[in-house]
């Protein structure tokens, strides 16, 4: 009884359809936002926040991005890296141009172009289909980077070929550049996460999402009850891609500060945030961020025990990183193709019938 | 009777319209295989019109071309007056044609309800923009359209398994959840691909009974194919039957069962060919 | 521009060098595509793996010594002694094979019956799983592999092309040698699969896994067998990769272009990928050479090939040799 849905009856099907249909786990949801928004900013210092707090934001971002293609539309992308470099380059590109434009601006429109590039490699969706489609977007990723490394107007003609933040503000507040507050580049990237779920819990519990669902589960029985399958997959990588975007716009102007493309958005990116949504849980936005979180505190995680407690070193604990990855996507394939989300709908489950299990 | 061209009443007193849907001439080729020979055939407003013929006679293939799945190589399809250009199957079902699937096609995935609010999909058109903030105009639409899907669920006695995952349920339901997803369409024509396949003497008797109740409460016009003539004669208004691609047999269920033709296709008479 | 043409042409030849590289790599994907369905994205890896093993066992190392000296605190690295190539390789093979054992006994046989798409994200497991498995047991340098292949550039050929064209090609020994071994490993496979009964076992199982199954085939064992078979390829792919630029974990991305060069030439055609892989080499090589590096700045080595399968795909979803996909419902 720790947990109970029983006793909430909803009464009409706006309230059945909504986000949190019981009152637990909405008044938990508004707890959660409550300590992310008006706690968290005052007890964090810049280690907190470039090790776990930014990267963690940024790439549930991304996740939930990627989720959204994978996850709900059952195309499975190998280019998100390929993306983020758009949105990063992008953001880039828009910083130099326009100085004195918020910077809330220049990341949403980095994702607006991540969007239409996505929708550019997502056209041979509808010809190609499972891992032809995922090897096809390794032509995004590979081509992306290549791009960006090889054309100077990209990165301004800049000696190093790197790119680097210039100082901008949002609000009169510097988030990018050297001068920055901790709890200011957490909330700016906070505000971003929060839209980022908003909108995409929104968009898969309505028409659009049934569409990608039908079009994943079975596409030709999709196209027979009237779901054209080229748009629905395009919205896919649309909307998808917009998410990745903004996540590579702020991973390079707030959490990075200077990116080298080959070495922050290669193949090794875009496996990293399908690893999220695999072990955080295929089609749940909630598992995007499970995944997110996950994958940011293991590296930590292992690096604490392994390198501070029992003195290994680095470079083991690196290699024991991706045995300990890869068995992981294993073991959640088989055992829990849903992954955390899905142990965790189980443990709640559980926790209703606490402590009368039968 | 059947002359009338606006329609007529059935002996059970439903009201039968004018053609719907006009198929003329329909010659299907896979390669050098003729599925489908030179057949025409009418379907009226709000009949129920089976599609009989033994295995590989060309039964789903016809299906097919109704619901825009296949282009027949030769025909014309006239559907509500007009010749019906060639067209992909989604703009078919925006055109008002439903249909379930032999092999069930249901979206495994998804919740019941869900899958039945998919077949809403063509009457539900708010844009990305709306749908991402979902307060206002999508939440209307999707409640107005839940409605109607609640309505279904209701009428075909699937409101406990509302929330089930499609995957946990048995043949018979899943079957029955198919057929809420083609009616929540709201079709003008509903087609059915052997709808009793598979099931057991009470199940078949659960869908003919929905099948009529269908027909009757909305006045959808049904088509449908099934192997098990027994049940076909006692449901539908008019059959025509099949064999080897070709028609040998239209015409109300006491007419085809007299056809020596049918007879002979049905029986097992060596063909002259 | 005679000298132009004997430019392009020494690229072409350089370039079905490199394609018959990929195409090795390619065999392995074929494999085990045809009989289990699974599009094995680990074959790269498994490459890398196996030269590393191979090297690691040529040079007397103590396998995971870097992991035991930090947890004993011990100061093993060396056995001390030099395997010859020959054992080497043959243990080599002992490991692909306990490898592709434990693959299919702990992976894939819990994975039957799923979608293959899911299996294609089991093998990106796999394939960080096992490199990160052969960085801790012999170590992420670079190692350099020397089994005794001739290396070095080929003066006959140099002299004659010299000779003729009045400018000498530089064709590089080991390339000559790795085209004959790849045309003997196909040929092998190719009888292996076709008068073994195994390989007919095999056969059959690529065609149709219940038929295979009621007729008496055991589909663990041909599984275990063409992962093994897959190991062995990989092996011979490794060898020859590590040869010419060493052992290191570019290996395991550059044999990331077997992927579009499958796209090109099929997913279930030896054949295919072999033509696919010659195709993918020499155009790569000559789109740098003609269009790659005099306008777009060069490296468009980097995505050539997958731009080129991603085109070709949309035209021809099945690739160049692969059957034709009839969509039912």
């Amino acid at each position: 009884m720790l947990y109970r849905e029983s006793g909430d009856f909803s009464s009409s099907y706006a309230e059945d359809s909504q986000t949190f249909p019981i009152k637990f786990d909405r008044y938990r949801y508004y707890f959660v936002l409550f300590i992310a928004i008006a706690v968290i900013p005052f007890m964090i210092n810049d280690y907190w926040v470039n090790s776990l707090f930014l990267p963690f934001l940024i790439y549930a971002i991304a996740a939930i991005g990627l989720n959204i293609l994978v996850g709900y539309c059952g195309q499975v992308s190998l280019g998100t890296g390929g993306f983020m470099a758009v949105g990063a380059y992008a953001c880039y590109k828009l910083m130099t141009s326009f100085p004195d434009v918020s910077m809330l601006v220049h990341v949403l429109l980095s994702g607006l172009v991540t969007a239409a590039v996505g929708v550019l490699f997502g056209l041979p969706s509808l010809r190609i289909k499972g891992f032809y489609l995922a090897v096809a977007t390794l032509a995004a990723q590979f081509f992306l980077v290549w791009l960006f490394n090889r054309v100077p107007w990209f990165y301004n003609y800049s000696a190093s070929g790197q790119i680097s933040a210039p100082e901008r503000t949002f609000l009169g507040i510097n988030i990018t550049g050297a001068n920055t507050q901790a709890w200011a580049t957490y909330l700016f990237c906070l505000m971003f996460v929060i839209f980022s779920a908003y909108v995409a819990r929104n968009l898969t519990r309505g028409s659009v999402g049934r569409k990608w669902m039908a079009i994943r589960d079975m596409d030709i029985a999709a196209e027979i009850i009237g779901v054209n399958p080229l748009r629905a997959k395009l919205t896919a990588f649309a909307v998808s891609s917009f998410f990745i975007g903004i996540s590579g716009a702020l991973f390079f102007a707030i959490y990075l500060g200077a990116v080298e493309v080959g070495e922050v958005f290669g193949i090794q990116k875009s496996f990293l945030v399908l690893f999220m949504i695999i072990i955080g849980g295929l089609g749940s936005i909630f598992g995007s961020f499970a995944g997110a979180a996950f994958l940011v505190l293991l590296p930590v995680v292992l690096k604490i025990v392994g390198v501070d407690w029992l003195g290994w070193p680095t470079d083991i604990v690196a290699h024991l990183q991706l045995v300990i990855v890869g068995g992981l996507i294993i073991v959640f394939l088989i055992a829990e193709p849903h992954g955390l989300a899905q142990l965790w709908r189980v443990a709640k489950e559980k926790l209703r019938l606490w402590p009368f299990p039968h | 009777m059947k002359d009338q061209a606006d329609g007529y009443v059935t002996a059970d007193g439903r009201q039968i319209g004018p053609v719907v849907m006009e198929m003329k001439n329909i010659t299907l080729r896979f390669g050098g295989v003729e599925a489908i020979k030179d057949i025409s055939l009418d379907i009226r407003e709000g009949e129920i019109r089976a599609i009989i013929g033994p295995n590989g006679a060309g039964k789903s293939s016809m299906l097919n071309v109704i619901s825009g799945f296949y282009v027949p190589q030769d025909g014309e399809v006239w559907y509500k007056g007009a010749r019906r250009a060639p067209m992909k199957p989604f703009q078919v079902a925006q055109q008002g044609i439903a249909r379930t699937f032999q092999n069930i096609a249901l979206f495994e995935g998804m919740s019941v309800l869900d899958n039945v609010m998919t077949g809403r999909l063509t009457h539900m058109e708010t844009g990305l923009f709306w749908q991402s903030l979902w307060k206002g105009k999508a939440e209307r639409e999707e409640t107005a359209n839940r409605e109607v899907a609640e309505k279904i669920i209701d009428f075909l006695e699937i409101q406990a398994i509302r929330k089930t995952p499609v995957s946990r349920l048995s043949y018979g339901l899943k079957k029955r959840v198919e057929l809420a997803r083609a009616l929540a369409a709201e079709p003008s024509i509903l087609l059915l691909d052997e709808p009793m396949a598979g099931m057991n003497v009470e199940e078949k008797e659960d869908m003919s009974r929905f099948i009529l109740d269908v027909n009757d409460e909305f006045g959808t016009t049904i088509v449908l194919i099934e192997h098990d003539m027994g049940v076909v004669m006692d449901l539908s208004d008019r059959v025509v039957v099949m064999d080897y691609g070709k028609k040998i047999g239209d015409g109300t269920p006491h007419d085809v069962r007299n056809n020596q033709d049918v007879i002979d296709a049905y029986l097992g008479v060596a063909h002259d060919d | 521009m005679p000298e132009q043409l004997a430019f392009a042409l020494e690229v072409t030849a350089n370039g079905l060098m490199a394609g018959v590289l990929y195409a090795l790599v390619a065999l392995g994907f074929v494999l085990i595509y045809k009989a289990s369905g699974i599009f094995n994205y680990a074959q790269g890896v498994m490459a890398l793996f196996a030269a590393l093993t191979l090297a690691g066992i040529m040079d007397g190392q103590v396998p995971f010594s870097h992991l035991i000296n930090a947890v004993f605190g011990t100061d093993v690295h060396h056995f001390g002694w030099n395997v010859p190539a020959f054992l080497a390789i043959l243990l080599t093979m002992v490991v692909m094979i306990a490898l592709a054992y434990a693959v299919q006994r702990l992976v894939f046989r819990h994975l039957v019956g799923q979608e293959p798409i899911i299996l294609f994200m089991a093998t990106i497991g796999l394939a960080y799983f096992l490199e990160g498995v052969g960085d801790l047991m012999w170590g992420s340098d670079i190692k350099s592999m020397d089994v005794g292949l001739p290396q070095g550039i080929n003066m006959w050929i140099d002299e004659t092309t010299f000779e003729a064209l009045g400018y000498g090609f530089f064709i590089d020994n080991l390339d000559i040698v790795a085209s004959i071994i790849a045309a003997l490993l196909v040929i092998g496979l190719v009888m292996f699969a076709q008068y073994t009964k195994q390989g007919r076992a095999m056969r059959a199982v690529a065609d149709d896994h219940q038929a295979a199954l009621s007729v008496g085939v055991s589909l663990n064992f041909i599984w275990i067998l063409v992962w093994s078979l897959a190991g062995f390829v990989a092996l011979v792919a490794g060898i020859m990769w590590g040869t010419k630029s060493g052992v290191q974990f570019s290996l395991s991305l550059i044999a990331l272009k077997a992927l579009p060069v499958l796209m090109l030439g099929g997913f279930t055609s030896i054949p295919g990928a072999i033509v696919g892989g010659l195709i993918i080499g020499v155009g790569e090589k000559l789109f740098e050479f003609l269009i790659g590096a005099p306008f777009l700045g060069g490296a468009t080595e980097n995505w050539f090939a997958y731009m080129l399968a991603l085109i070709f795909l949309v035209f021809r979803p099945q690739g160049l040799f692969g059957e034709k996909i009839i969509e039912r419902v």
